[in-house]
């Protein structure tokens, strides 16, 4: 085996599991929006994701209620993706925009931004009500 | 029948083509199966991030250095932080220095890895890509873990770094290193002692000494040709001036420098183990105390805007020396923000090493400098190059003139 040493390594890797986490299914559905719809119903079963590290930084979460419309979130935002509701001085956050690197939660003085653990935000519609936080 | 000049015949491949990852235009002038000369032209990927930089502050551009490159996330970071705090006088903490260093390290070994698991595809080799791409997991699980996310870190700020190594971490960076010291040997024997990556490496897209030093090659590219360049040990930024790093060269492993691409793995996974040791160091070495030298970014944000001058940053990525140039003139956005990215040194040593080659070594060769040309894309000028692009009433107006010339 001087030359092939891959060769025993392949033959472990026979009696080894994937190391790859089967999500959502372990076999690709026809529709994954149709199989979401069965997990919900209850008639399937969803394959865990793997877990969110700690301090992962996912989609958004805005307390309205404390906001004071001091703007700093929308000054430090790479992508530009808070906007500053001039009428209300609320701001609205376009998630579909948002590079998710924290930089508002930081620099809130009410603590009024926070990053949640929710990853799953593909859509077809970019500006679906799910992508906007207001 | 007219006799047909047969060679040199020429051989387009790209810009975008299977065996290239990243979109680059070649064009080889054959003579039968062997490459007789070579042109390339770069730029197809092109976005215009120093444009949108310029029209943004400090603190906003540190995350959009994270996308310049999806592989060296940290590099570009570091690179254009240094840069930017050398501007406006900020004075670093140690401990962030030393985290700063960890990062990047972790950044060279995931990246080293999946550069060698790329190599085993380019030479057909799937089963050795499948096995290096999964203990690769590991380092990028570390890094999650560390900054939160697998790529796209937006662990540095200008000042020093976002999210301190808490104790509890510790362990997990050790398991990890451990696991790789383990596992380099292995990775090794499997690389270097196997017949069939021999015969296609060795002796195979050759760069001397010489042409090195001409075409200004860095990073293992240069390390392999036996060029001694690392800014890790010639120009030591961040931790690297408390730590003895030394450039690891093919001759130190293998006897000999022929500058191959055998050699040129051979120096990437040394350094995965020396990035381990690198980590290893830091983390017995860090010292307590602040993380960034200024926690409030609104006020950071003051003093980056009062700063006035022009600096460099430089970093040594992965790939080999990553460079920003920043300009500030107490405005909010930078005047100037000039990035060069390492594979940019390095594209020109393609051609000595493509001439002479045959077409079935096209992938491995071209791969071998590891070419990241998103990083590399910025403006670029292609002298002579006579270029227009035919718009559709452009090829609409064409056809009208066609018709009308066939009515006549």
């Amino acid at each position: 085996m001087a030359l092939l040493p891959m060769f025993p390594e392949l033959l472990k890797q026979l009696f080894r599991t994937p190391a790859t986490n089967m999500f959502p299914a372990k076999y690709l559905p026809p529709s994954v929006t149709g199989f979401l719809k069965k997990v919900g119903a209850g008639q399937a079963t969803l394959v865990p994701p793997v877990q969110t590290p700690p301090k992962f930084r996912g989609k958004i979460e805005y307390q309205r209620d404390g906001c004071i419309g001091c703007s700093l979130c929308v000054k430090v935002c790479p992508s530009n993706a808070i906007e500053l509701l001039e009428e209300t001085k609320r701001i609205r956050i376009w998630v579909d925009q948002c590079i998710f690197c924290s930089q508002c939660t930081d620099i809130c003085p009410k603590g009024g931004l926070r990053m949640t653990d929710a990853f799953l935000l593909a859509d077809e519609d970019r500006y679906s009500e799910n992508l906007i936080v207001e | 029948m007219s006799e047909e000049k047969k060679s040199p015949y020429i051989i387009p491949i790209g810009p975008t083509h299977p065996a290239l990852k990243e979109p680059v235009m070649f064009t080889f002038r054959m003579d039968g199966e062997v490459i007789r000369d070579v042109d390339f032209a770069p730029g197809q990927t092109h976005r215009g991030i120093e444009w949108m930089g310029m029209r943004r502050n400090p603190v906003q551009i540190v995350h959009l250095t994270d996308r310049i490159c999806g592989i060296c996330g940290v590099s570009h970071t570091l690179a254009f932080s240094r840069a930017v705090e050398q501007v406006a006088g900020i004075e670093v903490p140690e401990r962030a220095d030393y985290i700063r260093t960890i990062i990047a390290e972790f950044e060279r070994i995931q990246s080293h890895l999946l550069w060698a698991g790329v190599a085993a595809h380019e030479l057909g080799f799937d089963s050795l890509l499948h096995l290096t791409w999964r203990v690769r997991e590991q380092s990028m699980d570390v890094i999650e873990n560390l900054t939160g996310n697998r790529v796209n870190y937006a662990l540095v700020q200008v000042g020093g770094v976002r999210r301190d190594i808490v104790p509890e971490q510790h362990r997990i960076i050790e398991d990890c290193l451990s696991t790789y010291e383990g596992l380099l040997g292995k990775l090794l024997d499997l690389f270097l002692h196997d017949k069939t990556i021999a015969m296609r490496c060795r002796n195979v897209g050759l760069l001397s000494k010489d042409d090195a030093l001409k075409l200004c090659t860095v990073g293992p590219t240069a390390r392999a040709s036996g060029v001694n360049v690392d800014l890790r040990q010639d120009y030591p930024y961040c931790a690297y001036g408390d730590l003895d790093v030394r450039a690891i060269l093919p001759d130190q492993h293998l006897g000999e420098t022929r500058g191959d691409v055998y050699d040129r793995i051979v120096v990437r996974l040394l350094e995965v183990g020396q990035s381990c040791g690198i980590v290893r160091q830091c983390l017995s070495e860090m010292p307590s105390g602040e993380i960034t030298a200024e926690p409030k970014l609104a006020k950071l944000l003051a003093i980056c805007k009062k700063a006035r001058g022009e600096a460099i940053g430089r970093v040594e990525a992965p790939r080999g020396e990553c460079f920003h140039y920043v300009v500030m003139e107490g405005k909010e956005a930078p005047t100037a923000w000039k990035v060069k990215a390492s594979s940019y040194s390095n594209l020109m040593s393609w051609i000595p090493m493509l001439r002479g080659e045959q077409i079935a070594d096209i992938p491995i060769v071209v791969a071998s400098i590891d070419p990241c040309l998103s990083c590399t894309d910025r403006v670029a000028v292609v002298r002579s190059g006579s270029r227009s692009i035919l718009t559709k009433d452009d090829l609409h107006r064409l056809s009208v003139e066609k018709t009308r010339r066939l009515q006549q």
